[in-house]
């Protein structure tokens, strides 16, 4: 539903009217839908906040502590909104400050457009105060980016630039416009971008290619499905259940395709990976047909590549061309959206079942509860684990809850134990695994849907990246639920330390300041816990509160996560303890 | 799998820092490049690189899919010598007292097919045009004699195939 303010701007759209470069940027965002934004302001971008301070009533830009933040609320936000996330800083520092938030939108794939100032273009190359090439420096992490130096370029490169974040693969841009460009007036005139002649977003579904795709499936006697985001980007989340569901096909997920499918779907069989499930991992060498969807994978995914599937013919269902081909060779691709393929596939596969298949991923899951999953949830120990925090946080949100991790184990945990029941509810740091992402993450996704229960659940060590946030999320009042699992340890890393160097902990152990403390000096209600029999009380506490919440979960120091795939070993080779 | 020369030719908007976009491809790869070279297509407004890589065939092949999911990129192609015309363009500046002193050079010059470009009291230059190995036996040729400068171009080449960069265009403006 359009809101008043959007239907006024867009009936200026037509009259051309003489304002400003920085007024023309506030006005391509409110013509592009994005009239919440995160950024900080500085010397080179003043022009755009001065505008901003102006159409404060349409606009609401939200103060981060920090440039990195403003990235990372953004892709929190962009996540579960599905819109185009936005984050504004200035040059120099400020530009480069949004790089880790640009590498990790580029690698996982999150539209997000980044809009950095710069000294006037007089000044280009003369290392002038806060001067720094972000062109240059964030050309390998963008999708696109680009540099205007004259105000009447400013509608169509920021029309192009939502274009190129949310089309196709989705992904970060970048543009960089200098401070006389932001001061010169000029005649404005929106018009949105529908192509680009060099860039084909959305190639067709080859029938051939289809017909190739049907026989293998109809075929396959043991097939499996790994599907990763694209199912979530391609807005593909019902094809793809019903692909599923009348395919008969055992499914699993990657960490960034999880919530796609509602976790307690019987042919949801789990996560792939490193720290992924143990029937979907071993199957994957087991199956003899793998249909990868809107995945790309990872080393993370598939450990080995010589010993990943080798007896299995594979169709891969993939929209980045790039992608084809590029670790695993398919036998058959469906370049296309998901959303187009699936669709095509389910309305010519028959309905199938494959029950003596399907026991075999219930034989090993059995193997992996007996072994891993029933010391996670229910330890015996006096400690509380990292799982029962999880499980405890479903108890009170029944899977409804968007649950946005850092990484490191608490992520691996609370992925795995972690229940959804809609899509778009996973929000983590995969590709490229930033520390310090949950908590600005967890902003941004609130307030990309605030109807919803936002738990941000983080390390220790991750927490601290990034801990000025808190000072966002008081000033916003951004109704997150934070969870602090703490176990004084850089604790994945830890664990290698354990397993793989004999123990030697060099720079895993921290002195932890009082968290509480921190989080009260926010004015922020805040809780610790460490015993396991507080812990039930303390999240429903939590959960029932409808204001930011801070907890901190004192967790089992030294426990590691399971199982495990160590690095560059095959699938099959995946340790349960 | 074997090395192998590619030429990877890209058609792409001229559009400032594409070079550095298309160079971080390789840089991110850790790959060296042969040489690289640019200039206005045979249509307005579309430039064409022509890059020059040794590698072997699976890398080249995942190097141009990373090279054309770029915006700015048209299309982009990989080809091996032989579905290739190239050239490479070098000069070469001589002292000028040796073109009057040193019969050998006159003869050097003439059987090489290279052409001079200028002469000056203090010095001439020597152009060739030709494959690798021709403007490099003229190098050793002349070396004896003292180069003064040396510089050769990157490879510059077309292909036997049509390229079809038209079509492309054209189906982009009739579908918008």
């Amino acid at each position: 539903m359009k809101n008043p303010i959007n239907q006024k701007n867009q009936k200026s759209q037509n009259d051309s009217t003489t304002i400003s470069g920085a007024e023309a940027v506030i006005r391509c965002l409110l013509a592009e839908d994005a009239n919440l934004i995160y950024g900080y302001p500085g010397g080179a971008i003043m022009p755009v906040y001065d505008e901003l301070y102006k159409y404060r009533d349409q606009l609401h830009h939200v103060l981060t502590r920090h440039e990195q933040g403003a990235t990372h609320a953004a892709q929190g936000f962009a996540r579960t909104s599905g819109k185009v996330g936005v984050a504004i800083a200035t040059s120099g520092p400020g530009a480069t400050n949004l790089v880790t938030g640009i590498a990790d939108a580029q690698i996982d794939s999150t539209a997000m457009v980044c809009i950095t100032g710069q000294v006037a273009s007089h000044l280009l190359g003369s290392d002038a105060f806060q001067e720094t090439d972000i062109i240059g420096i964030s050309t390998p992490v963008t999708k696109w980016n680009y540099q205007i130096t004259k105000a009447s370029e400013i509608p169509e490169i920021m029309a192009k630039a939502f274009y190129i974040a949310r089309s196709g693969r989705p992904g970060p841009v970048l543009i960089d416009i200098t401070k006389d460009a932001q001061f010169e007036m000029f005649d404005f005139n929106y018009t949105k971008c529908t192509g680009i002649r060099s860039y084909w977003p959305n190639p067709p579904l080859n029938t051939d290619h289809l017909e190739e795709a049907l026989q293998l499936i109809n075929e396959a006697k043991k097939p499996f499905i790994v599907w990763g985001q694209g199912v979530i980007l391609g807005q593909a989340e019902q094809e793809f259940k019903e692909f599923v569901e009348k395919s008969g096909i055992p499914a699993a997920w990657t960490i960034l395709g999880l919530s796609a499918l509602p976790t307690d779907h019987p042919l949801n069989r789990g996560m792939v990976g490193m720290h992924g499930n143990y029937a979907p991992n071993l199957l994957t060498n087991e199956c003899d047909l793998l249909i990868a969807i809107g995945m790309r994978f990872d080393d993370r995914v598939t450990g080995d590549l010589k010993t990943y599937a080798k007896q299995a013919k594979v169709l891969h269902l993939e929209l980045d061309p790039a992608e084809v081909n590029k670790n695993v060779k398919a036998d058959v691709t469906l370049l296309t959206n998901c959303k187009i393929s699936l669709n095509a596939l389910t309305n010519r596969i028959s309905s199938n079942t494959f029950p003596k298949w399907l026991k075999r991923f219930d034989a090993l899951d059995a193997i992996e509860n007996e072994k891993v999953i029933k010391g996670d949830l229910f330890p015996t120990k006096p400690g509380i684990s990292m799982g029962e925090s999880i499980e405890m946080i479903n108890k009170y949100t029944k899977g409804d809850a968007v649950i946005v991790t850092d990484v490191g184990q608490h992520q691996m945990v609370a992925c795995r134990y972690a229940k959804f029941n809609q899509s778009k509810s996973n929000v983590t740091s995969g590709g490229l695994g930033t520390m310090g992402f949950a908590l600005p993450a967890a902003i941004g996704a609130k307030m990309g849907a605030p109807n919803r229960e936002v738990v941000a659940v983080i390390g220790d060590g991750g927490y601290q990246m990034t801990i000025q946030e808190l000072g966002t999320i008081f000033q916003q009042q951004v109704a997150v639920k934070i969870v602090i699992l703490n176990n004084d340890f850089l604790g994945m890393v830890r664990q290698w330390q354990q397993l793989f160097f004999d123990k030697r902990y060099a720079s895993t152990e921290m002195t932890n300041p009082d968290f509480v403390t921190i989080a009260k000096g926010y004015h922020i209600e805040a809780e610790r816990v460490e015993k396991r029999e507080d812990l039930d009380q303390a999240v429903g506490r939590m959960i029932a509160s409808d204001k930011p919440y801070f907890l901190e979960i004192c967790v089992e120091k030294e426990n590691n996560v399971f199982p495990m795939i160590p690095t560059g070993a095959s699938v099959s080779d995946i340790r349960l303890e | 799998m074997e090395k192998k020369t590619y030429t990877i030719s890209v058609y792409s908007e001229n559009n400032i820092g594409l070079l550095n976009r298309i160079s971080a491809i390789f840089l991110k790869r850790h790959i060296n490049l042969e040489s690289f070279s640019t200039s206005e297509s045979e249509i307005p407004n579309v430039f064409r690189f022509v890059i020059i890589i040794n590698i072997t065939p699976d890398k080249v092949h995942k190097i141009v899919q990373q090279i054309e999911k770029q915006i700015d990129v048209i299309k982009a192609y990989y080809h091996t010598d032989e579905e290739t015309i190239y050239q490479e363009n070098a000069l070469y500046k001589v002292k000028s007292s040796f073109l009057f002193e040193e019969r050998q050079i006159q003869n050097i010059i003439k059987a090489s097919h290279a052409t001079i470009v200028t002469v000056s009291p203090e010095f001439f230059v020597i152009e060739k045009t030709g494959f690798r190995e021709e403007t490099e036996q003229l190098r050793k040729d002349l070396s004896p004699f003292g180069l003064l400068q040396f510089v050769r171009s990157g490879r510059i080449s077309v292909t036997k195939a049509k390229m079809g960069i038209s079509d492309i265009l054209n189906t982009f403006k009739n579908n918008n």
